[in-house]
């Protein structure tokens, strides 16, 4: 019992929790702020994770290996953007979501095994980061956050990223550009007759919001190796979860909203797995629990959007679902 | 009216009846009628694992023997004469495939770095390329072209593929033109029809016909159900088209992992019976059959919302509602019919599906997107657009294989479903009023 609740607080403050929020902040941008219905974040993190892999693995170093991946993140914007702003929100919905699944196509097709891995993704890229780790050798932390000098310094670096997001977006939604953002959101013919040129700053939340994701796509795969199947849809509607959970239109929602959310998975599985252990739990075997999960983000999902749509954090006159 | 709507369905039903009585028969006494083929020889879009032998483009090595075993699966493939070769095999899964090379002619020997024996995973697509390359005996200059008969058999799979994709599509696009809904969780009832098809049929053994109207019944309740229970509620409650549509995924993810909890992961294999050979081109019998019920299942579709006074009240609806409630027509009623209707072409098109894809818990969501390819192509929430924006797609899918590798011919739609939005928004038949 003592392990399962430990499991669950330690996800707290896990790189994958850091980057799922960093993700939900970029969400934030487009959706919460801009009301730009993007399903495919999954794409971004997608483009964040081979772009970064792939440049470290042919020696260009880390720096360059991060510019690279936000220009691949800025034509994908432009590449989805420029068809789809001018429409319907539902019409960027479908691209978008085709978009990503396109992208994990085309990086798990064999034919390209030499540039992305194929199916098995890629490995190894992460070394020039980890030797850029100031911590000693050692233990860290105690109880559930216990980790050594690498898990230490990714946690350093995936929160500290966070914080400077949410800080950038907190300062860019006070200002004039924000207003307009959300002015967009609320009526976007009204901020037209305004004579600000609507589709530039729809375009500008895309990129800006798309480069958080693809940032949080390098967080993610610090710790890990890139795969593919990392990257589906089930990934972007995780994400959509989270934001909805802490609330689409603040800043502190998406990282709280994570939080939640992988400390409630972390304690449903570390429970359903003992109840099965122990006997309790009879109707399910210990390898349906993964199945179980996604039963109840898929449930959480529905329950929050009708009964609560602003989330935990919102307000509700800010969240106005457009369409 | 409720005379009208049994008059309006007993038609096509009829049409229907008909056509899977055929399909039975084709299963009492299909070994008697087919073409003895290989039973593991081009069979088109099942699972499949191919490849083709030659000594350089124009040598091709007809009478090589590979044989593959894997997952509780054997099988072997003789090439033919343009030195093809393909094995059919019941699931996803690893594969040894071995080439032998005794049966290979004098002097033939592979590319160094190769080895006779591989192994292949199907896992996200259903065909898979084994090759084993060998040392060219000429100069390579010659480009081969694609011989019309792999043609031909591409563009039949595309138009199969294509109709059954319209039923499909056609409930999508119903839906989201008298509800605005964007429905994410239309994936799930194809899966339902393929899997309550395969209880049904393989389970409890129940003859075909008889598997096929129930599967299609327990989907058109679903649909009943869902739009009774979920989606009338959350219209009176006045939610936004956003919110139903972020409620669809999460109703999508609940009932795709639950179906996955009640069948497990693996593919359940239902494709069955003989093949007919046409116009040189094999094709399992079934799918064929299917693809002509699925034919007059959608012209009695057509002739429901064009003929009829529900049909006529439907296209009112959806193409606004406030007016068309202000002519009397009850827009409640008329949409809950849509789901019913919906439901029941979609369910069929699941039973066909599965019977063309073998079933799994995830058929339907990975048809998905070509599904809203096919209704954006067409013109979102326009019946008929749907309808021809399906047969694109399909034919599009079967057709890239030709030029792109098989495993990215979901993307090729896909790309396509982007290009159609930059160019011609308002889809191939829709009017221009309709988006922005």
């Amino acid at each position: 019992m003592d392990q399962i609740l430990a499991n669950a607080l330690g996800e707290l403050i896990t790189p994958m929790t850091a980057a799922y929020a960093l993700a939900a902040i970029g969400l934030a941008m487009h959706f919460g702020f801009t009301g730009l219905l993007n399903f495919g974040q999954a794409a971004y993190m997608l483009v964040g994770a081979y772009a970064f892999a792939m440049a470290t693995l042919a020696g260009l170093g880390l720096v360059p290996a991060i510019l690279i991946s936000f220009a691949a993140s800025i034509v994908l914007s432009l590449i989805l953007g420029i068809p789809t702003l001018r429409l319907r929100s539902d019409y960027l919905a479908i691209v978008t979501i085709a978009a990503a699944e396109i992208l994990r196509f085309i990086v798990s097709t064999t034919g390209l095994n030499d540039v992305t891995g194929g199916p098995q993704g890629l490995s190894g890229f992460a070394r020039e980061f980890y030797a850029l780790n100031p911590f000693p050798a050692g233990e860290y932390g105690f109880w559930a956050w216990s980790m050594d000098e690498k898990g230490l310094w990714v946690r350093v670096v995936a929160w500290s990223l966070v914080i400077l997001a949410a800080l950038f977006v907190a300062k860019m939604i006070r200002s004039p550009w924000g207003r307009v953002i959300k002015g967009i959101r609320e009526d976007e013919d009204a901020v037209r007759s305004l004579g600000k040129n609507v589709y530039s700053y729809k375009m500008q939340s895309l990129i800006i919001g798309g480069v958080l994701g693809t940032l949080a796509g390098i967080v993610f795969v610090l710790p890990r190796a890139v795969q593919p199947g990392n990257f589906g849809t089930g990934l972007t509607f995780f994400i959509w979860t989270i934001l909805l959970l802490g609330g689409a239109a603040t800043v502190l929602g998406p990282i709280i909203g994570s939080m939640i959310f992988w400390v409630l998975l972390s304690l449903t599985d570390g429970l359903l797995s003992a109840g099965v252990d122990s006997g309790i739990i009879t109707f399910i075997q210990q390898d349906q629990i993964g199945g179980i999960r996604f039963m109840l983000v898929g449930l959480g999902l529905m329950l929050l959007v009708i009964f609560r749509p602003q989330g935990i954090f919102g307000n509700k006159k800010e969240l106005y679902f457009n369409g | 009216m409720n005379q009208l709507t049994v008059r309006a369905l007993a038609r096509p039903a009829k049409w229907i009846s008909a056509g899977l009585m055929l399909l039975s028969i084709m299963f009492q006494g299909g070994a008697a009628l087919a073409v003895a083929p290989e039973p593991t020889q081009d069979i088109t879009s099942q699972y499949s694992i191919q490849g083709t032998i030659r000594q350089g483009a124009a040598n091709p090595v007809k009478g090589a023997v590979i044989s593959v075993v894997g997952e509780g699966f054997e099988g072997s493939a003789t090439t033919n004469a343009r030195g093809k070769w393909e094995i059919s095999v019941p699931t996803r899964g690893t594969y040894t495939v071995t080439l032998d090379l005794s049966t290979l002619p004098e002097g033939a020997k592979l590319k160094p770095g190769f080895e006779n024996v591989r192994m292949v995973t199907i896992d996200k697509v259903n065909t898979v390329v084994a090759l084993f390359p060998l040392e060219s005996i000429e100069d390579p200059n010659v480009k081969p072209t694609p011989t019309t008969n792999v043609l031909l058999s591409r563009i039949f799979a595309g138009l199969n593929f294509g109709i059954l994709l319209a039923m499909a599509a056609i409930g999508l696009s119903l839906i989201y033109g008298t509800t605005g809904l964007s429905n994410f969780a239309h994936g799930e009832m194809v899966t339902i029809g393929a899997l309550t098809m395969f209880t049904f049929n393989r389970v409890m053994g129940l003859d075909i016909i008889v598997s096929t109207l129930l599967a299609t019944l327990i989907v058109t309740a679903f649909g009943y159900v869902q739009d009774a229970a979920l989606w009338r509620p959350l219209r009176k409650k006045r939610i936004g088209i956003t919110q139903m549509m972020i409620v669809s995924i999460g109703l999508s993810i609940f009932v795709r992992y639950f179906l996955q909890l009640v069948y497990g992961g693996e593919t359940k294999v239902l494709s069955q019976g003989a093949t007919w050979n046409i116009f040189g081109v094999l094709m399992p019998a079934v799918n064929v059959i299917c693809a002509g019920i699925a034919i007059i299942a959608l012209l009695g579709f057509a002739w429901f919302l064009t003929r009829t006074r529900i049909g006529k009240a439907t296209r009112a609806v959806s193409d606004n509602a406030a007016l068309a409630a202000s002519t009397g027509i009850d827009v409640e009623r008329i949409i809950r019919i849509v789901w019913v209707v919906a439901a029941a072409l979609t369910g069929l098109s699941g039973v066909f599906i599965g019977l063309y894809f073998q079933a799994s818990w995830d058929t339907g969501f990975s048809i998905l997107l070509l599904l809203f390819a096919a209704v954006t192509l067409g013109g979102l929430g326009t019946a008929f657009g749907a309808a021809v924006g399906a047969l694109i797609v399909g034919m599009f899918v079967e057709l890239s294989t030709l030029v792109i590798p098989p495993d990215l011919k979901f993307a090729g739609a896909l790309i396509v479903l982007i290009l159609v939005l930059l160019f011609r928004p308002q889809g191939v038949l829709g009017r221009k009023q309709r988006i922005g």
